[in-house]
């Protein structure tokens, strides 16, 4: 069978180029085709990897327009491979990843250190089950239309994230981490649904988001675009000027 | 992205896994500056595929005491194990849980709102903490996300390439930083630091695809620290892992035996205890397979319900890479490397055998897990291990005198990696990788013997010979994939040696280590770490006798 992958090096005076490429196993993952392809017949074809059992992230890029984990997908007559969206291609499929991760960071996505050991009942620990498995692999960046638009939104796993630590109950620094999503974050998602069908793990970071605004909500926030309709009582930059949200 | 060429800091952190982000976080918190430096990202590292759980005898578990977690790790180790670090490691395992469960890893709970436990192969006890069969995974997210907490400097995207040392004003080596690759940059770099941490995973990539680990697994701070001037000990032993899936080597976790799965003969009759240790198992299952040419394993009579909310991650990867449903369908499956036991000498501040430089989780050897590893004990050894070279390396570079001085290792590292580029190609490695994979997986893997290992080592120094003829064929600048598998290459068959010369000398079996054509445990000849080392280039090897139990 044969694939496409569109391939890009710096050095390259054309830019970006589409190489096709022929296979003679069918049946097998998208990474063990790559790892082929790169061993057996082009050494220069450039990807990453490591676990080879969809939980590491490595391996995200886009078959046919749509993200997928190369470990996890079983590849196809005439797929087109190309790198993720949204984050400056390094080299053929290899992305600047860190461009997404450092949103981690800027939503206070981690968690507070409680003093002592904490009691979570099963029911508790369900509620974040899922966002705490999310693999960092930036298939949702690559897919998100409002991240193309703003590269400095927040973003799906880093507001995931956010609602995972949120969410615990061992978490003691809530107030700070709403604070920190209203900006470039919870209410500059559209909820157009992209980031929730590419996640591999399964994960709904709108979802996640929706939880993070009600939580906002409860806590005093409002939602901007709807708040400067009224065309009084907020400031300049949307947020609200009665002195902040009271607890 | 920090894209200097030269950095400078007080510990510097080798690697980015479990044992990687633990002693960041200590070392920043013991008042260092740390910079934590990984050939990829940190949540990509080996920590995140572990399974099964971590250890510890929490006192909510009913029967279980750290006296009987001791016992029953120095068992399993057979005689390998230093009683002192084991001790420690087990007093110190419900410490270690207590601070996950603070900085918000979200294990999996009892009913009593208590992290719960299950029994994995070779424990007394439900003594395995875990968070679905995601453990290690969420382990690593949350270290990274405490990270990110602390500001902890990430320089991503940069090959080890070699550990420097210089003298000390009494003569003795000391460590002064190391060279990296910069993979974006195609640069070779230098980092100076006061004090070097190595936390970069094992070497079963040797093994090539009959090994579950991740393909960065290639024991590159090992043969770094080696050509350093550090020892290495015990590096025969290799455990395999008894349930891979038959076909891509994908691990099943010892959880699905832990909750009551059977291992199936091809006569589908089960033929040996699922719970016994890994080195005990792993050899049933390959005597069934040279037997009757296959080995299931069947978790049917769980059910889908028991299935989904235990072992969720087991039943996506048994359909994804064996094609089979195990709610309806046996598994088949076959032992694959999986965890090296041996690794860099450390002392009992896990300082290796050069100043400065420190090892903590699979790639050092702290006398925890002797011949025979327990499941649940490394995810424990990064932590608990993690903290103490943390701590050891701040305080190292707090009190050290030493001042780094211009390298050599530099001007040769560049020199290297341009001239790497003119090899000559006649031969590939990757197709020598595999070769070399097949090799150690029928001759030096489950059963041994002494014909057998010797054919393997004069193939390998074969290739030895030969890696001037092999070379990378990419010879672009940027982000060169295949340079890199190159020099990882020549790690692997840096420490195939090792492995081999110290299996050969081994003339005995204990735990992971069977040699058919010595069968019997023989403690006074080799009740002992294989200890090897470097000398002008040329491998050296001894045994030497620790505390045998």
């Amino acid at each position: 069978m044969n694939i496409e992958v569109l391939r890009y090096c710096p050095a390259a005076p054309n830019g970006a180029q589409k190489v096709s490429y022929e296979l003679e196993a069918t049946g097998q993952t998208l990474l063990d085709a790559l790892t082929t392809i790169k061993t057996e017949q082009d050494a220069t074809l450039s990807f990453a990897s490591e676990c080879r059992s969809g939980v590491c992230g490595s391996c995200a890029m886009r078959v046919n327009g749509v993200e997928v984990l190369a470990c996890t997908y079983q590849v196809r007559e005439g797929d087109l491979i190309e790198p993720l969206r949204n984050m400056e291609v390094v080299r053929d499929l290899i992305v600047d990843v860190e461009s997404a991760l450092r949103f981690n960071q800027q939503a206070h996505a981690y968690g507070s250190v409680s003093v002592q050991t904490p009691s979570v009942t099963p029911e508790e620990e369900k509620i974040n089950e899922l966002q705490s498995a999310c693999i960092l692999c930036a298939s949702c960046y690559s897919a998100c239309p409002v991240y193309e638009l703003n590269s400095e939104f927040l973003g799906p796993f880093a507001l995931t994230r956010s609602w995972r630590y949120v969410s615990d109950v061992r978490e003691t620094e809530v107030v700070d981490k709403i604070a920190t999503v209203q900006d470039n974050g919870i209410w500059d998602c559209t909820l157009c649904n992209e980031c929730v069908p590419v996640c591999p793990v399964g994960i709904a970071p709108k979802q996640d988001i929706v939880m993070l605004r009600n939580k906002s909500g409860v806590m005093g926030y409002m939602d901007p675009s709807f708040a400067s309709g009224f065309g009084n009582g907020f400031g300049n930059d949307g947020t609200p000027n009665f002195g902040g949200p009271a607890f | 992205m920090n894209n200097r060429e030269t950095t400078q800091t007080d510990v510097l952190i080798i690697g980015a896994g479990g044992a990687a982000l633990s002693a960041a976080l200590k070392a920043q918190e013991h008042g260092a500056r740390v910079q934590v430096l990984s050939k990829s990202y940190p949540t990509r590292a080996q920590t995140c595929m572990a399974q099964g759980g971590i250890n510890a005898a929490l006192s909510h578990s009913g029967a279980d005491t750290v006296a009987l977690h001791v016992e029953d790790t120095l068992k399993s180790a057979q005689g390998l194990a230093l009683r002192d670090a084991v001790s420690l490691m087990c007093q110190q395992a419900p410490e270690a849980l207590a601070w996950l469960d603070r900085i918000g890893v979200p294990f999996s709970r009892n009913a009593k709102a208590q992290i719960a436990q299950r029994r994995l192969g070779g424990a007394s006890s439900e003594r395995a903490c875990y968070a679905q069969d995601y453990t290690g995974l969420k382990i690593l997210h949350t270290l990274y996300d405490q990270c990110n907490r602390h500001n902890i400097e990430f320089l991503n995207e940069r090959f080890l390439l070699n550990i420097c040392t210089q003298k000390d004003t009494h003569g003795n080596v000391c460590v002064s930083g190391v060279t990296a690759l910069n993979l974006r940059t195609g640069e070779v770099e230098m980092h100076e630091a006061a004090s070097v941490i190595v936390a970069t995973g094992g070497y079963s990539r040797i093994y090539h695809r009959h090994a579950t680990n991740a393909t960065g697994t290639t024991g590159d701070g090992i043969a770094a620290a080696l050509r350093a001037g550090a020892r290495l000990s015990d590096m025969e032993f290799i455990q395999f892992h008894p349930t891979a899936l038959k076909n891509s080597s994908v691990l099943i976790s010892e959880s699905a035996r832990g909750a009551g799965g059977y291992l199936l003969n091809a006569a589908h009759e089960r033929f040996t205890d699922e719970l016994a240790p890994r080195d005990i198992v792993a050899r049933e299952i390959l005597k069934e397979i040279e037997r009757g040419g296959a080995v299931y394993l069947d978790i049917r009579h769980l059910g889908e319900a028991f299935i989904d909310a235990q072992l969720p991650q087991e039943r996506k990867l048994a359909q994804l890479y064996e094609g089979i449903d195990p709610v309806y369908e046996i598994m088949p499956v076959k032992p694959a490397a999986h965890y090296c036991m041996g690794g860099i000498e450390v002392d009992a501040r896990s300082q290796t055998a050069v100043s400065g430089l420190f090892a903590c989780g699979e790639c050092a050897n702290h006398n925890v897990h002797g011949a025979n590893r327990l499941g649940g004990n490394s995810l424990l050894e990064l932590v608990v291990f993690g903290h103490q070279a943390g701590v050891n390396a701040a305080q190292y570079a707090q009190q050290t005198q030493n001042t780094c001085k211009p390298t050599e290792q530099l001007q040769k590292d560049r020199t290297f990696v341009e001239g790497v580029k003119y090899f000559t190609n006649q031969i590939d490695f990757y197709e020598k990788h595999r070769f070399m994979g097949n090799i150690f997986y029928n001759n030096a893997a489950i059963v041994r013997d002494e014909k057998g290992l010797k054919a393997v080592l004069a193939a390998v120094r074969q290739l030895q010979k030969e890696l001037p003829f092999m070379g990378p064929k990419d010879k672009s600048k940027v982000y060169n994939t295949n340079l890199v598998e190159f020099i990882e290459f020549g790690n692997m068959v840096e420490l195939a040696e090792v492995v081999l010369v110290s299996a050969i000398s081994r003339r005995e079996s204990r735990g992971a280590h069977f040699r058919s054509d010595a069968p019997q445990r023989d403690d006074e000849r080799f009740g002992a770490h294989t200890v090897a080392w470097k000398e002008e280039g040329v491998l050296c090897l001894d045994f030497i006798k620790g505390e045998v139990l």
